[in-house]
C-alpha cells in the first residue's frame, strides 16, 4: 500500500505493508537509521519521533496511521546540529554509547515545545519513557535546563 | 644531532600507508596496565593491540583508535594520549577506528584496560613520531636537532624563526628509522596541555544528529535482514519446523536452519527467516511452526539452583585461601556474626540489541560488527567461510553499549553461518526478547559469611564460603576441575586485616550461559565484602567509616592474592584516601533530614580505588536513593570529564541490579523478555550523583567498571543505618525492608 506523509519537511511516499511500523519504514525502507530500535513495544523510547509535533514511539506506529501527517526524525531537527537541545547535549557531555540519544533528544524537544521552562519534576515525568542503559539521566536533566535557557536567549 | 635510531620490530611495525605518503606507527601493548618497562620487556604480550598516527602532506593528522568505542570514551582518551606526545592541538585531530588486521593489530576491548594498557605504549608511539618529525626538520634546515622543538603540529626553529608543519615533514620523517621505544624521550607531565584536561567526547556530534553508525545501522546494497528462532531452553535444538506460513509473509525471502556451535561461540542454532526488511523477518518468524528438542536443561529453575547453593553451603567447599585457624578463632570468639548474601543472574541489556552484518563472497568477506573482539569476529567468519583471515575485512562499528556482552562471538557466528548459506549480504538482527533471553549472564551466586570480633573491635575471623555458576568453569581451559580458582577467587583479596581468614568455593552446575558483566565478579564480591564489614562494624558498635579505616590498618601494599606476580598490589593508603575523601565530600557524620540514612562502601577493582556514600529513604516499601557521592583514584585521569561520566554510568548500572529486576529461570528458560518484566532505572529514580577524582600522578588504571561494585553496598548500608534492616539479597525485595 502506498502511504504519503511529510518527512522532515519533504513529501515522501512508500509502498509497504500498511501494518509495518514507521520505525522500520524509516530504517529499512528509507535507510534513515538515526531513529533506533530498542524494544519494539514502546517501552524504551529509543524510536521516538514527532508526528504532528507529538513525541511518538515509531516502533508501534503502523505506517498507515501516518498517512498525510508530518513526521520529524532526529535527522530533521537541524541541518548542522544547531538546535538548542543538540547544543546543550554537547555542552553537558550527555552521550556515552549514544544509542538512546536520538530518542532522548526528540522527547526533550517535544517537552520544551510544551513547557519552555520545565521543572525537574516536569522533566522526570516527561522523560520517564526513555531508557538510557549508560545512565546519562542526570546530564540529560541538566541539558534540558540548559536548552531551555538557550531557547529563551536566542 | 640526529641520533641513529634503531628499529625494534617487535614494538613497532612501520609500513607505507595506502596513501603512500603517510607516516604510520603501529605498536603493540598489553591489555593491562604495566608501566614497569622491565616487566614489559620480559613478559610475553597479553591481549596486545595497535594504534596508528597518520599525517598526510595536507597536514591532516589522524589518530587511529585500536580499541572499540562502546560509550566508555576510548575514542577520546586514547587519541588524547597520542596527541599530547605528538605535539598537535586537540582541535586539529581526526580520529578513526582501526581496521582488523591480525598481522598488524591485536584488538580487544574489556577489563577496563584500554587506557591503563595504552598509556605507556601510546606515549611512546606519539613521542617516536614526534622525534622523527623533529629529525626530519633538523636535516631539512641542516641544524642541530636540539635547537628544534615540536609544537602545534609542526617543528619550530627558534633562532631562525622558521616553522615547518608535520604535513611538510612527514614524507621525510617516514623514511627515518624508528627510535627505540624504551629510550624515546617522553614529555614531562608538567608540560601536558591535553592529558588531564576535561575534553568533550570526540564522536559526540554524530551521536546527537543521527549520523553515528552503530552496527545495527549498517546498510549494504542488496542486503537481507534475518531473525532467528532459537530454542527458549538453553541447549535445546530444532527437532523439526514448518516454514510454509512464514514464507507467505510479504517480504520474506527464505527460511533456513543453522546448527548450534557448542564450544567457543556457544550458539544454539535455530530457524532463520530472511527477508527484505527487519519487520518482515520478525513477522515471518511469528508464523513459523517449530518443534524443539528441549534437552536436559528443561528441568532447570532458579529454585533448583538455590537448592544446589544451599546443599553446597552445608558442606565444606574447596579451599581458596586459609590463613591462621578460622574455625578455632570463631569458636573462641565472644561476638560472632553469621550471614548469607545472594545474587541472581543479570543481563547486559545493551540498548542496541545484538546484531551483525556479514557478506561472504567467493573471494573474500566483509563484515560490520559492533564488537569488543574484532579479531575473534574475523576468525569466526574466516572459519565459517573457509576463507583466509586476510580476506575477511571486519569493520568495528560504534556500539550501543557493550558491558562485556559484545565480547562474545555468538552473534557473529550466527551471522556468518547465515551469510555463508545465502551468499548475500545479511544482517542478523536480535529483537529485545532474543537479547534478554539469550544473553551470557552475570553468574548467580550464594555466599555464607562468618566473622568474629574481639572486645577491642578487632576482626579475629573472616570466613567466606561461596557457591556460584562461575564464568571460568564455562570458558576456562581447566573448566570445572579448578573452579575454585575461578573469577570468584578475588574474594580472597580484601583490604581488611584478620589473622584467621578462610575462603571456600563450591561450583554450582547450570546450563545458563555466563560471562563478563560490568565489573564481573566484583559486582557481587564487592557487595559481600562491603556489606559484611558494615555488619562487623555494627556488631562492634563502631562508626562504619572509622571501623573500615581501622581494619584496613597501616599504609602498606597487599599483594594480589589471585595473581601475586602480575597483579598490582592494593595500596591501603590510596584506599583509605578515597574513603576519607568521600567522607569529607559527603559530610559523613553530619546530621541528615529525618527519614534519610547514609551508608558507605570502599573497594579496589581493576587497579582503581573507589569509595561511595549513598543517602537513601524508604518510601512505600521501596528504596529511594537521593544522593550518591563518589571518590575515585584511578591514577592519572587522562580525561577527567570522561572519568566522571563513567562513574556516573556505573552507578546507574549497579543500581539497576540492586533496585530492579533479576533474570530468573523456569523450565530451563529465562522468564523475562523485555523492559516491562526486566525494568531498569529511569529518569525519576536518578539520584544526584557527584564524582570526585583524585589528582594523581600514578599510572592510569581502569574506570569503566570500578564505579559499580560500591554503589549497591553503599545503598544497602544506608538502608541499614536508617531502618536496621540488612539487605542480604539483590535486587532489594519489599519484604526485606519491613
Amino acid at each position: 500500500m502506498a502511504v504519503t506523509f511529510t518527512l522532515n519537511g519533504k513529501s515522501t511516499t512508500v509502498d509497504v505493508d500498511p501494518q509495518m511500523p514507521l520505525l522500520w519504514v524509516l530504517r529499512d525502507t528509507l535507510n534513515m537509521t538515526g531513529t533506533k530500535f530498542g524494544c519494539g513495544m514502546a517501552l524504551c523510547g529509543a524510536c521516538t519521533v514527532h508526528i504532528n509535533g507529538e513525541a511518538t514511539r515509531s516502533c508501534i506506529t503502523p505506517i498507515a496511521s501516518v498517512s498525510g501527517k508530518k513526521v520529524m526524525t532526529i535527522e530533521g531537527l537541524s541541518a548542522d546540529a544547531s538546535h538548542p537541545v543538540q547544543k546543550a547535549w554537547i555542552e553537558e557531555d550527555v552521550p556515552q554509547c549514544g544509542y538512546c540519544q536520538s530518542g532522548q533528544i526528540m522527547s526533550a524537544v517535544a517537552l520544551l515545545a510544551k513547557k519552555p521552562n520545565p521543572t525537574d519534576a516536569d522533566i522526570d515525568d516527561f522523560m520517564s519513557g526513555n531508557i538510557c542503559r549508560c545512565g546519562t539521566y542526570q546530564r540529560i536533566r541538566k541539558a534540558i535546563h540548559r536548552a531551555a535557557a538557550l531557547q529563551t536567549t536566542t | 644531532m640526529a641520533k641513529a635510531f634503531t628499529l625494534n620490530r617487535r614494538d613497532f611495525v612501520k609500513s607505507g600507508a595506502a596513501t603512500g605518503v603517510a607516516l604510520l606507527v603501529g605498536f603493540r601493548l598489553s591489555a593491562r596496565a604495566r608501566s614497569d618497562e622491565a616487566a614489559a620487556q620480559e613478559k610475553p604480550v597479553v591481549s596486545p593491540f595497535n594504534a596508528w598516527v597518520r599525517i598526510t602532506p595536507d597536514n591532516r593528522v589522524t589518530l587511529i583508535v585500536g580499541k572499540s568505542e562502546m560509550g566508555q570514551g576510548v575514542m577520546t582518551a586514547l587519541p588524547m594520549i597520542l596527541a599530547e606526545e605528538l605535539g598537535v592541538n586537540w582541535k586539529d585531530v581526526h580520529v578513526e577506528q582501526a581496521q582488523t588486521n591480525a598481522k598488524v593489530y591485536d584488538l580487544g576491548t574489556g577489563g577496563s584496560g584500554s587506557v591503563a594498557g595504552s598509556w605507556l605504549p601510546l606515549r611512546q608511539a606519539g613521542a617516536a613520531a614526534r622525534e622523527m618529525l623533529i629529525t626530519a626538520a633538523a636535516v631539512r634546515w641542516n641544524v642541530d636537532r636540539d635547537t628544534c622543538v615540536a609544537r602545534d603540529g609542526g617543528v619550530l626553529h627558534g633562532a631562525r624563526k622558521e616553522f615547518l608543519t608535520y604535513g611538510e615533514l612527514v614524507t621525510d620523517a617516514s623514511k627515518l628509522p624508528v627510535p627505540d621505544l624504551k629510550t624515546v624521550p617522553l614529555k614531562n607531565s608538567s608540560s601536558f596541555t591535553i592529558v588531564g584536561k576535561d575534553t568533550h567526547r570526540f564522536e559526540a556530534k554524530n551521536k546527537i544528529d543521527g549520523a553515528a553508525k552503530f552496527g545495527i545501522d549498517s546498510r549494504v546494497p542488496g542486503m537481507q535482514f534475518a531473525v532467528i528462532a532459537r530454542c527458549p531452553v538453553f541447549g535445546g535444538k530444532v527437532k523439526s519446523f514448518d516454514a510454509g506460513n512464514a514464507k507467505k509473509v510479504a517480504g520474506v525471502r527464505d527460511v533456513i536452519e543453522i546448527k548450534a556451535v557448542e564450544k567457543g561461540a556457544f550458539t544454539s542454532g535455530g530457524v532463520v527467516v530472511l527477508a527484505d526488511n527487519s519487520w518482515a523477518a520478525i513477522e515471518g518468524r511469528k508464523a513459523l511452526k517449530i518443534e524443539w528438542e528441549e534437552g536436559p536443561a528443561k528441568s532447570e529453575s532458579t529454585e533448583m539452583l538455590r537448592k544446589q547453593f544451599l546443599e553446597n553451603a552445608a558442606k565444606p567447599g574447596k579451599i581458596v585461601r586459609n590463613d591462621g585457624d578460622a574455625d578455632g578463632a570463631l569458636a573462641a570468639a565472644s561476638k560472632k556474626i553469621e550471614t548469607t548474601y545472594e545474587f541472581p543472574f543479570a543481563p547486559h541489556a545493551t540498548m542496541e540489541p545484538m546484531n551483525c552484518t556479514v557478506h561472504i563472497r567467493a573471494d573474500g568477506a566483509e563484515a560490520w560488527v559492533p564488537t569488543q573482539a574484532p579479531q575473534w569476529a574475523q576468525d569466526i567468519i574466516a572459519g565459517v567461510s573457509g576463507l583466509p583471515k586476510e580476506s575477511v575485512v571486519v569493520h568495528t562499528t560504534l556500539m550501543g553499549g557493550g558491558f562485556g556482552r559484545r565480547y562474545q562471538g555468538d552473534f557473529v557466528m550466527e551471522a556468518a553461518q547465515v551469510a555463508k548459506a545465502t551468499a548475500k549480504p545479511v544482517m542478523v538482527l536480535w529483537t529485545r526478547e532474543d537479547d534478554m533471553q539469550h544473553d551470557f549472564y552475570r553468574p548467580a551466586s550464594y555466599h555464607k559469611l562468618q566473622g568474629a570480633i574481639s572486645k577491642d573491635g578487632t576482626v579475629t575471623c573472616w570466613m567466606h564460603f561461596q557457591s556460584s555458576t562461575s564464568i571460568d568453569a564455562m570458558w576456562g581451559d581447566k573448566g570445572e576441575a579448578e573452579a575454585e580458582k575461578s573469577e570468584f577467587a578475588t574474594a580472597a583479596f580484601i583490604p581488611y586485616q584478620t589473622p584467621n581468614f578462610r575462603v571456600e568455593y563450591a561450583l554450582a552446575k547450570s546450563s545458563v550461559p555466563r560471562a563478563w558483566w560490568r565489573s564481573v565478579e566484583h559486582s557481587s564480591s564487592g557487595f559481600v565484602v562491603e556489606s559484611f564489614i558494615d555488619e562487623l562494624a555494627a556488631a562492634a558498635s563502631a562508626d562504619p567509616l572509622e571501623f573500615r579505616l581501622k581494619t584496613i590498618g597501616d599504609d602498606r601494599e597487599i599483594p594480589d592474592f589471585t595473581n601475586p606476580k602480575e597483579g598490582k598490589p592494593l595500596n591501603t593508603a590510596r584506599l583509605k584516601g578515597v574513603l576519607r575523601l568521600v567522607a569529607e565530600k559527603s559530610a559523613w557524620g553530619s546530621p541528615l533530614p529525618k527519614g534519610v540514612g547514609r551508608g558507605i562502601a570502599g573497594y579496589y577493582s581493576f587497579e582503581t580505588y573507589t569509595a561511595c556514600v549513598a543517602e537513601v529513604s524508604v518510601e512505600d516499601r521501596a528504596v529511594k536513593v537521593h544522593r550518591i557521592v563518589y571518590a575515585v583514584d584511578c591514577g592519572r585521569p587522562i580525561n577527567p570529564a570522561g572519568v566522571r561520566a563513567q562513574v556516573e554510568s556505573a552507578a546507574i548500572y549497579g543500581l539497576s541490579a540492586a533496585l530492579h529486576d533479576a533474570i530468573t529461570i523456569k523450565d530451563g528458560r529465562v522468564e523475562q523478555a523485555n523492559f516491562n518484566d526486566y525494568e531498569m532505572p529511569r529518569m525519576p529514580e536518578t539520584p544526584k550523583t557527584e564524582v570526585y577524582v583524585v589528582e594523581s600522578t600514578e599510572g592510569p588504571t581502569g574506570i569503566g567498571e570500578p564505579g559499580l561494585p560500591v554503589v549497591a553496598p553503599a545503598v544497602c548500608n544506608a538502608v541499614y543505618a536508617l531502618t536496621r534492616k540488612r539487605i542480604r539479597r539483590l535486587p532489594i525485595q519489599a519484604e526485606d525492608l519491613t
